[in-house]
């Protein structure tokens, strides 16, 4: 029993940072009807600008809640720079081209980055710098929960309220909901849709460079080619939960986390990559739409 | 010779050396990758080749004149076991297994192999692929089975993170592994939590035999460095191939061959070195201990 909650707390933790990256693939796909795979690739920039930022300014020596809050917010605003970037120098040229050739320039983007990742930052794992260590360790019993899964989860709901809230309370984000209705139809109501998706992919990209430094704190291994299979499996939680859907992507992307963790706790552990894809195989089978595809009104 | 770190250019190489300048053998190469690639021609030409540092069991197996001076992947598997076994006296032992990598799994099959035989019970195996950060559910299983020790024998990219994930779960328990643990970022990414860990490796410099003193102060003379495990094997190959060329007296290539092929107990600085049929050194061990200043000898475990 105590195993069984063991695996459930580390797959809550998991699962939130995937939906950090899910959240960045869904509103994409909301509004442009486009799988961006170059997402999981500014998660990994994001982590790596969060590198040199904590080194440059030397937070390793000194942890603290305003090292990683000022480390994180540095790496949202660098990620939110390369989304804008991405998007103005290959899918606006694009904008009006027939959806395959935008899908093959995200693939080809994603693989840009990846190598350009091992050109610059080399191709060797970098230790991330601590820059947060909330001391002491929770346990009850042999249940052990690390303060600083507990922080990054914490973190993870504030984004992901941060986000919510922008996207149903504020102008902004109702103009993105128009926007993902249909482009016409918003900029004839005199909404800059161009200005708009451009917000969409940084505001995404900024999740996904939070993404970064939150992983490079619990996994401190990062690494140019680290944000492939992340990226792939946040897709998968994305596509679960009803690509195009917030609240779906993350109750997807947490899903996703627990069942990983139990399948590789009870049953094979080489399973873990092949669980994701399987999963993904069922809902197109089954459900196309996801868990939460059909409610409409909610996307962005 | 430079064989521009590339397998194709190592095979041009060992052309140019055994047909132009007509070498009596070859001493290489250090990655197995290349040595391969330049076995099958010193072999065509019957040139005896001896690697400082190929672990990868094929190298040996392309031809009879394919030699050896270090030990092969496996044999660290075994090496482990035994120190599991008698030095840590370990009854439990859990695995967990890199299935992505080919050394990762020999090294695991002969280490359960060795430690059933020796009387040691195998907790649980559980495996990650190389590339994984996430290893928290495999610990979680680990843990529940209780073992005395972990054996994981992979690379010190994943054991950094393995380690650091096993103290936040509280598996306070010793990991294990082989020379893939060898490099200062195994303690950079495991800081504290790789401390008290042990592995197998080639040779240390703390070492107190003369012969490897003399070694290191001559090298230190000579470079200003103190050698590593790879300078210190090709220093061993190339003493096994002088070795090899007194006794047969002469450097006619069969001869040369039968005389390499015969060396038994030849005491060289990584530890005493015999040739078996296979042509691979069968040779001693030397356990590391993790600690916050660096790797520490702990003890020698033989064949």
């Amino acid at each position: 029993m105590l195993e069984f909650i063991q695996h459930l707390v580390n797959g809550l933790s998991l699962g939130s940072i995937y939906a950090l990256i899910a959240l960045g693939y869904t509103m994409v796909f909301g509004i442009l009807q486009l799988i961006n795979f170059a997402h999981g690739e500014v998660y990994m920039i994001g982590a790596f600008i969060g590198y040199y930022f904590a080194r440059w300014i030397g937070f390793n020596q000194d942890p603290s809640l305003w090292a990683l809050l000022s480390t994180l917010s540095v790496s949202m605003i660098g990620c939110a720079l390369i989304g804008f970037l991405i998007e103005r120098l290959a899918y606006r040229p694009l904008r009006k081209s027939p959806r395959i050739n935008i899908l093959i320039t995200a693939v080809g983007v994603s693989l840009f980055l990846q190598f350009s990742g091992q050109l610059v930052f080399g191709s060797d794992p970098k230790f991330f710098p601590q820059v947060f260590q909330p001391s002491g360790d929770w346990s009850i019993g042999e249940l052990k929960i690390n303060p600083l899964q507990v922080s990054v989860f914490v973190i993870s709901l504030v984004l992901m309220a941060i986000l919510q809230f922008v996207i149903f309370r504020t102008r902004l984000g109702r103009a993105m909901r128009a926007v993902s209705f249909s482009h016409d139809h918003a900029s004839l109501m005199g909404i800059p849709t161009n200005k708009i998706i451009s917000a969409t992919f940084m505001l995404g990209s900024a999740l996904a460079g939070a993404g970064g430094v939150l992983v490079g704190l619990v996994y401190p291994k990062i690494e140019p080619l680290m944000g492939t299979m992340p990226g792939l499996k946040a897709f998968v939680a994305a596509v679960l939960g009803g690509i195009g859907n917030v609240t779906g992507a993350v109750v997807g992307a947490l899903f996703l986390g627990l069942a990983e963790s139990l399948v590789v706790g009870y049953w094979a552990p080489t399973f873990r990559d092949a669980l994701a894809f399987a999963i993904l195989i069922l809902v197109l089978l089954f459900k196309p739409t996801g868990l939460f595809g059909t409610n409409r009104t909610e996307k962005v | 010779m430079d064989n521009q770190g590339k397998p194709d250019e190592g095979a041009t190489a060992a052309t140019k050396l055994i047909t132009q300048n007509q070498v009596i053998a070859l001493l290489g190469e250090v990655a197995s990758s290349r040595s391969l690639a330049m076995a099958p021609i010193a072999q065509q030409y019957k040139v005896p080749m001896i690697s400082p540092s190929s672990t990868n069991p094929k190298v040996t197996e392309i031809g009879d004149y394919i030699f050896r001076v270090c030990f092969i992947d496996p044999f660290q598997g075994m090496v482990m076991a035994k120190f599991a076994r008698e030095t840590l006296k370990a009854k439990n032992v859990a695995i967990l297994r890199d299935v992505k990598s080919d050394y990762s799994m020999g090294l695991a099959d002969f280490f359960v192999d060795t430690f059933k035989k020796m009387g040691g019970a195998i907790a649980v195996e559980q495996s990650y692929s190389s590339g994984d950060v996430d290893f928290k559910a495999q610990i979680t299983a680990i843990r529940a089975k209780k073992p005395d020790a972990v054996f994981v024998p992979g690379y010190y990219t994943e054991v950094g993170l393995i380690a650091r994930q096993a103290k936040e779960l509280s598996l306070n328990v010793p990991l294990m592994g082989g020379d893939g643990w060898d490099s200062p970022k195994l303690t950079e990414i495991g800081e504290a939590a790789v401390v008290g860990s042990y592995f197998s490796n080639h040779y240390t410099h703390e070492d107190k035999s003369a012969n490897v003193q003399k070694f290191i102060a001559d090298f230190k003379a000579a470079y200003g460095v103190i050698p590593d495990g790879l300078a210190a094997m090709g220093y061993d190959a190339a003493l096994v191939l002088i070795d090899a060329i007194k006794r047969a007296g002469t450097t006619e290539s069969k001869a040369l061959r039968d005389a390499i092929a015969a060396t038994k107990d030849f005491q060289a600085v990584t530890g005493k070195i015999s040739l078996n049929e296979k042509r691979d050194a069968v040779k001693s061990a030397v356990v590391l201990k993790v600690e916050k200043d660096g790797f520490k000898y702990q003890t020698t475990v033989q064949p």
